[in-house]
């Protein structure tokens, strides 16, 4: 690796796999998880009782999740990034799950303290 | 031997992390806008994280499909998640246009860039009217900050459960939390849009007076695309937890 391969390639960026045609097929998936998400909260969740309604919120928790995958991954391109880059933002990010369990945890506490 | 060690330890080192190389391959500005956004990242979490926090401790909550099914701009009533779908489906879209305004920076095409530039930059001012038009119909409702409406009116809003609706009182607070949060929280979205907005018009009149062409490289294009899919996938988190759990 020389010193100028480096420069073109801070200046260029990587940019293998993101042509058209792949651009579209992200949307195609983010629209379409978009409508399963729909089809949930519109068709199946006014029907379900109280025991299956349960995995509903997870059910949208865990499709959203899927689209900030594909917008993170492929349309912010972090996917095809350095993984010592991919590393410096994903692993902060872990630090959020903390702070919902720290909430969750009190938010339960408040409940006690209304009833 | 000893030359061996003297040579070993005067070698240039060329790997990633032993300096004199970007370890991140990335230029300066793009990597300092991926540490923005993280951070960002974090003020959002607190938002909805304390959202999440007030919402499970509150006995009820108002029901979203109750809440969201007017569309604004027209005369249709019962319609749960038709307005705020089309409001997803405008933000994606100009995610995709900025995209494919990137792809088209990474060839030097000036003219595909613009016009790319111009559908996302429309797509964003589309979002906004449709955000205006759901805080005035809201606003009309009697929500706004530390505003609920009437006990009459608010009944509406709460499913009943076992076919008894929540005490009155327990509907005035929980009304109360969601309209705070609510503005809050899509307020800053929307802010976040509107700045998105504003920096991508600079950036299209910096295409057009064609700064990037003599830099020969676009590659601010992909910075601002980088908070533009950010702000997309802000509202990716804030519809799943407003308009959908």
């Amino acid at each position: 690796m020389s010193s100028e391969d480096t420069d073109i390639h801070a200046e260029h960026g990587e940019h293998e796999g993101m042509d058209k045609k792949r651009i579209w097929k992200i949307f195609w998936i983010l629209a379409a998880i978009t409508t399963v998400e729909f089809i949930i909260a519109l068709g199946i969740a006014p029907h379900l009782n109280g025991t299956a309604h349960a995995f509903i919120n997870p059910a949208y928790i865990v499709l959203t999740l899927c689209k900030a995958y594909f917008i993170v991954a492929f349309f912010m391109h972090l996917k095809f990034e350095k993984a010592g880059l991919i590393m410096a933002i994903i692993v902060p990010i872990l630090f959020i799950i903390g702070l919902i369990l720290v909430l969750t945890n009190e938010s339960h506490y408040w409940i006690d303290l209304r009833l | 031997m000893s030359t061996a060690v003297a040579q070993h330890v005067d070698e240039v080192k060329t790997t990633p992390w032993s300096g004199g190389r970007s370890p991140f391959n990335v230029e300066y500005g793009k990597m300092m806008m991926w540490f923005f956004l993280l951070s960002d990242a974090f003020t959002f979490s607190t938002l909805l994280i304390s959202y999440g926090a007030l919402r499970f401790s509150a006995p009820t909550w108002p029901a979203a499909s109750l809440v969201f099914q007017s569309v604004p701009f027209t005369s249709i009533n019962h319609a749960p998640l038709v307005f705020v779908g089309m409001m997803t489906f405008i933000l994606i879209m100009s995610s995709v246009t900025m995209v494919l305004a990137v792809e088209a920076g990474h060839r030097n095409s000036k003219k595909e860039v613009i016009t790319w530039m111009l559908f996302t930059i429309l797509g964003g001012l589309m979002f906004l009217g449709c955000q205006a038009g759901e805080w005035t119909h809201l606003h009309s409702e009697g929500f706004w900050w530390g505003h609920v409406p009437t006990t009459e009116k608010l009944k509406e809003f709460f499913a009943s459960v076992n076919g008894h609706l929540p005490p009155g009182d327990q509907q005035v607070r929980t009304a109360h939390q969601f309209a705070n949060l609510f503005f809050t929280i899509t307020g800053f979205h929307g802010f976040h849009v509107f700045s998105g907005v504003i920096i991508n018009i600079i950036i299209t009149i910096n295409v057009l007076i064609g700064t990037y062409a003599k830099r020969g490289s676009y590659l601010m294009v992909e910075k601002v695309g980088l908070y533009w899919h950010f702000v997309d996938l802000v509202w990716v988190f804030v519809f799943t937890f407003f308009y959908l759990v």
